[in-house]
């Protein structure tokens, strides 16, 4: 009887390792499949940058070539583009980051009467569909009489950065240790030399991370752009008026090179972010 | 300094003043200039009057009806299905990921580095007909042969359900991650299977990342009309096509302004039935 009982539990437990290997795995396996999904377009939008296109549409693959990378800007229109989207979101991010840093750091050191306003003012921006908030600024900017262009892009893209901003800094500002800046003052800095010696210097992390999302945000941005750029194209309308005829390769070529360098940038970040955390295990 | 030193209380309002200032003028006041455009009526050539013309909101619901219900389904739709995609992806990072939750939320926000466009063109060209997804659809029948997907709702839901779904897996990672894992533990010494452990203990605390995720998903989706204009046929077209044409092409500057004013109503009409249904302590502890 022993002899044949067994196997028969051997066989048992084969069975429950095998459901136990199913359950511990299915889920690595769907993330698997998951991220290829998330992936699979970044994948074509490269690929597709070495690609000779036959005709207008770059949708089959023809011919591999470097060409497109070599002449990136060989389609007109595009170079100037670029330079508008990258000044500015330059600049977008610059005065969104100082002005949201402001108020994140109102928001964290002090207690004071209007909050809630205050948290519902940056709260909104973020929650309203950005089709309505470009068709606002335009009204706008059209019942003022504000020539469409580079100024009513600018103030389009500070507006929305904002909120990220205050969003990012305020995030990164909830540890923030008040005590260093009272010994500061103790030891007789006045509040400038406070805030440039001790404020600054502990919060700067908090606004590049501020400044790279709202530099990301602006670049990317079609929407509230579409609305108020007057004639002015940036990267974004001009993939989107090339969309309408065929988008030639090199707007693949670009996109490429801003997933390349934004992973970069990112990848960094990590790396030192993980650094950081050990260090701050091993003290 | 010294002024500031003594009216210390001022601090704080002179930092948030240039901001906020900011915010009031080009956030605020434009939504006051699109709501009396909105009661405005007249045409481009002859000018627009203020008429207190309540009749272009009763106008706009009516000539465009297709168009808003087409919004809120196919919006609804794709933030059930990004629910549905990302939540097991979301847990295993929170409970497995490990070491290598950077680099795997990294991953999730991969798709926003490239821009929104061309992650769309790139569906495009996924999804063409002579594309390999259209022809594995065709072998399973799923699509009749020399059928299509793109130019359907099928391609513009699929669009925004991949172009938002980074809104939707960030804060369910955010809030499954927060979970105190001694608490299911302590589910599965009092004998719940961990099935059970997870319906009981891990999904109610995982809400606020959902009612977050939702939002974060369904308010964009509403008012977005780039992959309708892109991925589907103009009987896809959802009613930022329409808000975007009449303020862009057709210049009817007070119809397009009322459905602007509608979308936003209606997505806070959504909005708040769905925050009935799922309390609104979830809400306000995922606002801001």
């Amino acid at each position: 009887m022993t002899t044949l009982a067994v196997p028969a539990r051997a066989r048992a437990r084969g069975a429950a390792n095998v459901w136990a290997f199913v359950r511990r795995h299915v889920l690595a396996f769907y993330a698997a499949l998951f991220f290829l999904y998330l992936l699979l377009p970044i994948g074509v939008v490269i690929v597709f940058s070495f690609n000779q296109p036959v005709g207008k549409f770059n949708y089959t693959w023809h011919e591999f070539t470097f060409d497109n990378w070599r002449y990136w800007n060989g389609v007109p229109g595009i170079q100037s583009a670029i330079t508008l989207s990258l000044e500015i979101a330059a600049l977008a991010s610059v005065i969104a980051t100082a002005l949201g840093t402001l108020i994140a750091l109102a928001l964290v050191r002090y207690g004071f009467r209007g909050r809630g306003v205050t948290n519902l003012l940056i709260f909104l921006p973020l929650s309203t569909p950005e089709i309505v908030m470009g068709a606002s600024l335009l009204t706008l900017f059209l019942n003022l009489n504000f020539v469409f262009g580079f100024w009513t892009i600018l103030i389009a893209h500070v507006m929305f950065c904002i909120s990220f901003a205050v969003v990012s800094v305020k995030a990164r500002l909830i540890g923030f240790d008040r005590h260093l800046e009272e010994a500061a003052m103790d030891l007789g800095a006045n509040e400038w030399v406070t805030f440039q010696k001790v404020t600054l210097p502990l919060i700067a992390p908090a606004i590049l991370a501020a400044l790279l999302l709202c530099f990301a945000v602006s670049v990317d941005d079609f929407v509230v752009t579409y609305f108020n750029s007057g004639s002015e194209v940036t990267f974004p309308l001009f993939v989107w008026g090339a969309a309408r005829i065929g988008a030639p390769p090199q707007v693949n070529v670009i996109g490429s090179a801003i997933f390349i360098i934004a992973l970069t940038a990112m990848l960094l970040n990590v790396a030192v972010q993980t650094r950081r955390t050990k260090g701050a295990v091993t003290e | 300094m010294k002024w500031f030193h003594r009216h210390r209380g001022l601090m704080p309002y002179v930092m948030l003043a240039p901001g906020l200032a900011f915010l009031a003028v080009f956030f605020l006041v434009p939504l006051g200039f699109l709501a009396y455009q909105s009661l405005e009526s007249g045409n481009i050539d002859f000018g627009y009057a203020f008429t207190w013309s309540w009749g272009n909101y009763g106008s706009a619901f009516t000539d465009y009806r297709p168009e808003f219900v087409r919004s809120i389904e196919y919006a609804g739709i794709a933030t059930i299905l990004a629910l549905v995609l990302s939540y097991p992806v979301a847990y295993w990072i929170a409970f497995r990921g490990g070491r290598w939750k950077n680099l795997l939320l990294l991953m999730i926000v991969a798709p926003f580095f490239v821009t929104y466009l061309i992650r769309t063109l790139a569906w495009e060209t996924i999804l063409s007909d002579n594309g390999v997804v259209v022809r594995i659809l065709q072998h399973l029948h799923l699509v009749s042969p020399g059928g299509h997907v793109l130019a359907t709702g099928t391609a513009v839901i699929a669009g925004i359900t991949y172009n938002f779904l980074p809104f939707m897996a960030l804060p369910l990672y955010v809030s499954l991650e927060q979970i105190d894992h001694r608490l299911i533990e302590a589910a599965e010494d009092l004998y719940a299977s961990s099935w059970k452990a997870f319906l009981k203990v891990t999904v109610p605390l995982s809400l606020p990342g959902v009612v977050a995720g939702t939002l974060l998903t369904f308010i964009p989706a509403a008012g977005d009309f780039i992959n309708a204009q892109l991925l589907g046929a103009p009987q896809n077209h959802m009613i930022g096509n329409v808000i975007q044409s009449k303020f862009l092409e057709l210049t009817d500057y007070p119809a397009a302004a009322a459905m602007s004013f509608i979308l936003m109503g209606a997505i806070i009409v959504a909005v708040a039935a769905y925050a009935r249904a799922v309390g609104t302590e979830q809400l306000s502890g995922t606002a801001v």
